[in-house]
């Protein structure tokens, strides 16, 4: 399958000498729905900001599907479509007219970009406030019109930074489903978000940055397969004498009426309730105790900036 | 291609010229009000004591060069603020994302600033009908001097919202440069009424050119030659067009 996105070296440094990006390779495969992770900092942006013209790389190449911004950049450019992070859209202007001019900057004539913009606000929930000023629109609308102005001239790899952040947990679902039912269109997605939970469900392929490099580029099954421990929280009834220990397992004691699990990959959870149940404890609930790739990201940056300190 | 760039232009130019439409208030009405002053105070109260100017009476004499001021101060302004607001907020990310060449995007609020200076410059020749008999003496100059001067000026001031860091930065210009190579500029008095040495200074200030031109397209009088005024306008179209697609293609003030 042709590659989406191909960046081979990229580097940046910035004025005053902060080198945000340091020779990273990284590739997306057409009608991928790709996760870029990493902490704040790490250089998301700053690849985004190349992907899109919006940051002058220092070095380094970068082709969307095999035309390089070097030297095709309107081309390359005329295939992605970026939701940037911050709302960057005339706040005075209305949502009809902010994707209609949009629409035209890719030449898509004007009877053409109103019908889409129709299409668009109508499938996001905005058409009715299509002719109010979008300063008035509430966060969550404006992130749907920033998602409604990127797909005005149908674009085939759509880049969202960290699309949902400060959005309702309802809407963040709903704006899932959008995400998934255009990534089965055939549009390719790439994703940067702090939800982990998000990337995991959303996506297929991941890569993780931090410090300006990648320190895994794999697929999501295959880096939670690298998971050996999953931690459960089990809330006990009261009147239950909680263990101290439980044979083979490593047990915490949280609360009067919560206990904490660490169970291998090889281990079997029945173990567990096996012997609670010898000892007359009575489980009410069971839960993961955190987002599993939380802990491998979480895992991954530590075990960079150890390697970065030379430790 | 051509037919897509031709479509961005023509977004550019509409959202630009919708902008300034949308807030006639503040991008119309001011200047029609200042220039009115202009013409009561310093035509009829103070004019008709100061006598002939080149054959024509003050009023006639100094109508041109009210019109010119006030299309340079609006294709000016009305890009310094417009990008610097489109820089401000953001939004002109909006197309340096899309495939938009950058000759298109100097175009496109060139021509906006244009369109306002143009705009004005009528408002004001209307008003100005209210007081003096206006005549033509070649409408072509006319049109290609206030074409030129718009474009020149519009250059202007995006080249200054390119560098501006904040608000203030686009009124330093306008402030301290633009205002008083205006006054100086022969709008209020031929230049030939000057010292030798201060004719030889005032050749120095472009301004004087486009004013000149502009007046000789009313009133067939000019303290400098039209070819070299126009020499003179388009050199400065060119520098200035070949500054501002620099900075937009090195991303200055733009892209990090």
């Amino acid at each position: 399958m042709q590659l989406a996105i191909e960046i081979t070296g990229l580097k940046k440094v910035y004025k005053g000498g902060f080198e945000a990006l340091k020779q990273i390779d990284l590739s997306v495969q057409q009608g991928d729905f790709f996760a870029l992770l990493g902490p704040n900092g790490a250089g998301k942006s700053t690849t985004i900001g190349i992907m899109t013209s919006l940051v002058n790389k220092t070095a380094g190449q970068v082709k969307v599907f095999g035309h390089d911004i070097d030297f095709e950049l309107e081309t390359a450019k005329s295939f992605l479509g970026l939701v940037p992070q911050e709302f960057n859209f005339n706040q005075f202007e209305t949502p009809m007219k902010i994707l209609v001019n949009q629409a035209g900057y890719y030449g898509v004539p004007r009877m053409i970009a109103r019908q889409r913009a129709e299409k668009y606000l109508k499938q996001l929930d905005l058409w009715d406030k299509c002719d109010e000023a979008s300063r008035s629109l509430s966060g969550g609308m404006k992130r749907r019109l920033m998602i409604a102005r990127a797909l005005m001239h149908e674009p085939k790899v759509l880049i969202l930074d960290e699309p949902t952040a400060g959005v309702d947990i309802e809407l963040r679902r709903h704006m899932w489903d959008y995400l998934r039912e255009l990534n089965s269109q055939g549009i390719t997605i790439i994703l940067t978000t702090h939800y982990l939970e998000e990337a995991e469900m959303l996506c297929r392929n991941i890569a993780i940055i931090d410090a300006g490099k990648i320190v895994e580029n794999t697929s999501m099954k295959a880096l939670l397969a690298k998971l050996h421990v999953e931690t459960f929280v089990l809330d006990i009834a009261q009147g239950s004498t909680l263990p101290e220990t439980l044979d083979g397992y490593a047990l915490r004691q949280v609360d009067d009426h919560t206990l904490e699990v660490d169970i291998e990959k090889t281990q079997s959870i029945n173990g567990v309730f096996a012997q609670l149940t010898e000892q007359g404890v009575n489980v009410l609930s069971l839960r993961n105790k955190s987002n599993r790739l939380e802990e491998l990201f979480v895992t991954l940056v530590a075990n960079n900036n150890l390697k970065a300190r030379g430790e | 291609m051509m037919s897509r760039n031709r479509i961005a232009l023509s977004s550019i130019l509409h959202k630009e010229v919708h902008r300034f439409l949308r807030i006639w208030v503040q991008t119309l009405v001011p200047p029609a009000i200042t220039i009115s002053l202009y013409f009561v105070i310093f035509g009829s109260l103070i004019g008709s004591r100061i006598g002939q100017m080149g054959g024509f009476s003050y009023m006639e004499f100094i109508v041109p060069g009210l019109i010119m001021m006030s299309v340079i101060t609006n294709s000016y302004s009305n890009v310094a603020s417009s990008f610097f607001s489109a820089k401000w907020q953001r939004n002109v990310e909006e197309m340096l994302v899309a495939p938009v060449p950058n000759w298109v995007i100097v175009a496109g609020y060139v021509g906006g600033g244009m369109c306002r200076g143009m705009m004005v410059g009528l408002i004001v020749t209307v008003i100005s009908l209210f007081f003096v008999d206006i005549q033509i003496h070649n409408v072509w100059v006319i049109i290609a001097t206030v074409s030129l001067t718009s474009a020149v000026f519009a250059l202007g001031g995006l080249i200054n919202a390119i560098f501006a860091g904040s608000f203030d930065d686009i009124s330093i210009i306008p402030t301290f440069i633009l205002t008083p190579l205006t006054y100086l500029g022969g709008v209020f008095y031929s230049i030939s009424l000057l010292p030798e040495f201060w004719q030889g200074v005032s050749q120095i200030n472009p301004i004087v050119y486009m004013v000149n031109a502009f007046r000789y397209g009313f009133l067939g009088i000019s303290d400098v030659s039209l070819w070299v005024s126009f020499a003179v306008i388009l050199t400065f179209v060119a520098i200035l067009y070949t500054i501002a697609m620099t900075l937009i293609t090195k991303g200055i003030g733009l892209r990090s």
